[in-house]
């Protein structure tokens, strides 16, 4: 009844509406720009060409997935195309604005507390959030008016109040946002008289270093670790101005990605603890290179000064580790600083090493390579090497009249003849799409934290699953444990198992099996079963082949990749054994009389039963390619100068094949390079992933028996994986700090 | 030279602040710094109030939970942290130890930490110990003019306690709130005694003269009947 009356009432008012339009629509609106958005919209557009086309920030890309989805927003009068759902802030990316902010994230979650990024939208009483504000098709954004400005001001000013100005002695200075953008919206003073407020620092474990009064709430890294680390320790605590970031019990940050939140913190208050006070970020060199801890090649920023690397940074990679980076990487580089190989030296009777002259012990050492039988001859290459040093010791080897060539980690006979049999086929970025794993025999928290990142990220945003065979371990998103060993694939492969309905009606469905396996006896029977249960599930498919391998070290892809493809069964015959920084390879069965060079950049397993030492440049010296797990090939710069009397490793093996007599055809890294393209082209095509395009098919089946015993754990500790990370005072200090519950 | 001129107001002015700051901390003995209502916003372990200790839900009080619970959709449980909080605290004698809410976490399955935000967010869930009776002083500006700041001083003196402090007898703690009551310093004492005696005191008000809320001496405003609220006359567009 009541509706019927106000009907009636309101009915007057309609027909007013079409019979007296302008006085009527004059009373709904003021302006005349909403009456006629359209011809408002012209006349906006119209002054554009005063405007200059601006490029987008940092590189903004749009994507419109539905041509549909596309509407214009004006940017200070300046029109864009922006696809639907995207915020104002993002509109204004694309516009070529930068809208100061500190707690948006593109990244995380959106929380809006900062109020930094306020700009003026037309017919707004109010500034708007820009960050978490929806663009609307038509809006009129204004980021420059006084109104936006004295906004901006009015909230860095609240942000100053209680932040400290100990700017001189905070490590932040000169990267600080807060900083930065003082310099645009602050006042040279504050209105505040009272005292400023302070907060008691947070213990967040060896790596992080809190000031928790310099924190301005911005909850970035409540954000990352609750989104992306997957760690939820950290919590915003209290309320007004006694508001802080807690843990509130104590409670150290457990995670292998807890370094970003110091890149991602605005303020200095979450810093690096190892580089506290020792470097200004502008007494920095930067160079950008790639990281070696593990075999996803994460792209880093060296930061050095002078000879000394001082810091390691991510740098913005999306298709590999987006810009976050493990704590191995980030904290490895005092590793470089310690137990450094600087000299050739030679094992003296008395067990001691003496010093000598390159010259010496080349000679020495090709003297007693010509001594052995050409089949005793071993060449293993480390995790570390690059794929110019793996060429350059395959060479040498071949001519020495051997084949005897391995990498460690690749365990018996790899196979090497089909590049889709150890690499991360689906790529890493593309993990993201799958919408069920099975991760067999690996922990990928521990082997490689970046494609965990992945997988978690995966499992967040479109509830994948995640099924594990292996041995009980840490996961950060949840999984369902089917098995330790090989009977849970056995039971997959023959369709007894629950969890085949799963993989059947999964759309992209991902296998991963861990390098971990690669030791076994029984590998080949293990991948041929997981082939069946792939075939089984459609996982290879022409658009989709989620049949990956994950690789443990840098050196494993290249290493297959240039054909060194022994086992480490020809070690038992050997008697002259070229270790190029291979530490963790077993030397048990090794002849007592044999002859071990060692040529590598630390003081690690390897040297002690090296007779003769090489030294070499770590990764942070030398120029070479990595062929990360996903088949991409990437190149490190050198940063810092080499140690001591270090040379390049293919230059050592150069210079050793010519004293041997048997001189290889290269004198530069071009014709290395050269010569690399011969065996393996791929390696050229620098930042481009190269895919396999054999199939699976043509792979000879094995008729192996499947051992029972439970899969291993290929990653024991997780900071503590190669000689440099082992020779890390940082890296220790974790081990013993994350592994004592 | 106004600025010049500004530059010396200013600096005055704070020496004016300075000044006065360090006579009223003369005074009062002490160095008087801000003190906020709730407790500290990190945990420190104590014999009664440690992760260790373990701590569960009485089985009336379960019941309790799954009521609660069956409030909310069973995929959204962490909706039911503020009534599992409140209803921690009444069953742990008017606050929560942290193993407290370490158990709601685990009953409404997430990190601990999020039930910790909630914690300490809201002044009236207590997380150190309290008396039996939390008595809380208003702190605001309207009631510290009117002489909130005497009857603290009253109760802390009567009980001879520090702020947040709880009686030996654990009968007693005093803490600060927003306004709830009108009482003197004189009656805060009875009622402080009455607590003691185990008596009820009247709620409400303590001002005989008032009716509840109400002005002292009765109602001075607002004495009609209330008026509708004016609407717009449709027929006259």
């Amino acid at each position: 009844m009541g509706f019927l009356q106000a009907l009636r009432r309101a009915r007057p008012l309609l027909r007013s509406n079409f019979t007296r339009s302008r006085i009527a629509s004059q009373w709904i609106s003021s302006t005349t720009d909403l009456r006629n958005p359209e011809a408002a919209a012209a006349a906006a557009a119209e002054p554009a060409p005063a405007v200059p086309p601006r490029n987008p920030v940092g590189g903004a890309r749009i994507e419109f997935a539905n041509p549909d989805d596309a509407m214009e927003v004006f940017v200070d009068g300046y029109p864009v195309k922006i696809p639907k759902g995207m915020t104002v802030l993002q509109a204004c990316e694309v516009a070529g604005v930068d809208i100061p902010r500190f707690c948006y994230h593109s990244r995380l979650s959106i929380a809006g507390n900062c109020r930094m990024c306020l700009v003026e939208v037309e017919k707004s009483p109010k500034p708007v959030a820009s960050c978490a504000m929806p663009a609307l098709p038509g809006m009129k954004i204004k980021t420059n008016t006084p109104i936006a400005k004295k906004a901006r001001e009015g909230v860095m000013e609240f942000l100053l109040m209680n932040h400290p100005l100990d700017c001189p002695i905070c490590d932040q200075g000169g990267e600080c946002d807060l900083q930065d953008q003082s310099m645009a919206f602050g006042s040279d003073r504050g209105r505040f008289t009272e005292m400023k407020r302070s907060v008691v620092d947070k213990n967040l474990g060896p790596l992080v270093k809190t000031v928790m009064t310099r924190c301005i709430q911005c909850t970035r890294c409540v954000r990352f670790a609750t989104e992306i680390a997957g760690v939820q320790d950290l919590g915003m605590l209290g309320r007004g101005s006694g508001e802080e970031i807690g843990t509130y019990v104590e409670n150290i940050m457990t995670s292998e990605l807890s370094g970003n939140v110091i890149d991602i913190c605005p303020v200095g208050a979450l810093t690096s603890k190892p580089f506290a006070f020792k470097a200004r970020n502008w007494e920095l060199k930067g160079t950008e290179s790639i990281d070696v801890t593990d075999a996803v090649g994460s792209n880093i920023r060296i930061d050095s000064r002078g000879p000394e690397v001082m810091r390691i940074l991510p740098r913005l990679n999306e298709d590999i580790n987006e810009e976050w980076i493990s704590d191995k990487t980030r904290f490895c580089y005092d590793g470089l600083k310690r137990q450094r190989l600087n000299d050739p030296m030679v094992r003296d009777r008395d067990g001691r090493f003496k010093s000598v002259s390159w010259r010496d012990a080349l000679s020495i050492v090709a003297e007693i390579a010509h001594q052995v039988k050409p089949n005793e001859i071993v060449g293993i290459a480390g995790q570390l090497s690059d794929a110019e040093s793996m060429i350059a010791l395959k060479d040498f080897v071949n001519r020495m009249g051997s084949n005897n060539l391995l990498c460690e980690g690749n365990g018996l006979s790899p196979q090497a003849d089909i590049r889709g049999s150890f690499l991360l086929n689906s790529s890493i970025a593309g993990l993201e799409k799958a919408d069920l794993f099975l991760i067999i025999g690996s922990q990928p928290r521990v082997e490689a934290p970046m494609v965990n990142a992945r997988i978690r990220k995966a499992v967040r945003a479109s509830q994948a699953k995640v099924a594990y065979i292996g041995p009980s371990t840490d996961f950060n998103y949840d999984i369902e444990h089917i098995g330790t060993g090989p009977r849970a694939l056995i039971d997959i492969a023959e369709g007894r198992h629950p969890f085949c309905s799963a993989i059947l009606s999964a759309k992209k469905p991902a296998i991963i099996v861990g390098a971990g396996i690669f030791g076994r006896k029984d590998k080949d029977a293990i991948i041929t079963t997981v082939e069946t249960i792939a075939k089984l599930g459609g996982v290879v498919r022409p658009d989709w082949n989620g049949l990956n391998v994950l690789l443990l070290n840098a050196a494993q892809a290249a290493a297959l990749d240039l054909g060194l493809v022994s086992g480490p069964e020809c070690i038992s015959s050997a008697k002259f054994v070229y270790l190029m920084g291979a530490d963790d390879i077993n030397l048990d069965g090794l002849p007592r009389d044999a002859f071990v060079l060692y040529q590598g950049h630390h003081g690690d397993k390897g040297v002690y039963r090296a007779n003769v030492i090489f030294p070499s440049a770590a990764f942070s010296e030398k120029e070479g390619t990595y062929e990360n797990t996903e088949g991409c090939p990437q190149w490190t710069v050198p940063a810092v100068p080499t140690v001591g009397d270090a040379r390049d490793d293919w230059k050592i093996v150069r210079a050793l094949s010519e004293v041997a007599g048997v001189c290889l055809p290269y004198d530069s890294l071009a014709a290395v390079r050269s010569r690399m393209s011969v065996v393996a082209p791929n390696l050229l095509n620098v930042d481009e992933r190269e895919t396999s395009t054999v199939s699976q098919g043509l792979k000879p089946e094995f008729r192996r028996e499947l051992s029972m015993s439970p899969f291993g754990v290929a990653v024991e500790n997780f900071y503590m994986t190669d000689s440099i990370t082992r020779a890390s005072k940082i890296m220790a200090q974790c081990s013993s700090t994350f592994s004592k519950k | 030279m106004p600025a010049t001129r500004h530059g010396a107001k200013r600096l005055h002015g704070l020496r004016q602040i300075l000044l006065s700051s360090h006579i009223v901390s003369g005074t009062a003995g002490a160095g008087q710094s801000r003190s906020y209502s709730t407790a500290l916003n990190y945990h420190l372990d104590s014999p009664d109030n440690n992760p260790k200790m373990k701590w569960e839900f009485s089985t009336t009080n379960m019941e309790r939970v799954k009521e609660i619970l069956s409030h909310y959709p069973s995929n959204y449980k962490q909706s039911a942290v503020i009534p599992l909080l409140d209803l921690a605290q009444q069953q742990h004698g008017g606050w929560l130890p942290v193993s407290a809410m370490n158990e709601i976490a685990r009953v409404i399955e997430v990190a601990p930490i999020r039930v910790y935000e909630v914690a300490t967010f809201y002044s009236m869930f207590n997380r150190t110990k309290v008396g039996k009776y939390h008595l809380l002083v208003c702190g605001t500006t309207p009631c510290m003019i009117r002489g909130s700041r005497d009857i603290e001083d009253a109760l802390l003196k009567h009980l001879g306690v520090k702020r947040n402090e709880v009686t030996k007898d654990g009968l007693f703690s005093v803490g600060e709130m927003e306004c709830m009551e009108d009482v003197t310093p004189k009656r805060v004492v009875e009622i402080v005694e009455m607590l003691r005696r185990g008596e009820a005191p009247p709620d409400g008000t303590q001002n005989p003269n008032r009716i509840r809320s109400g002005p002292q001496g009765g109602n001075t405003t607002l004495l009609s009947e209330p008026k509708p609220p004016p609407c717009r006359d449709l027929d006259a567009c």
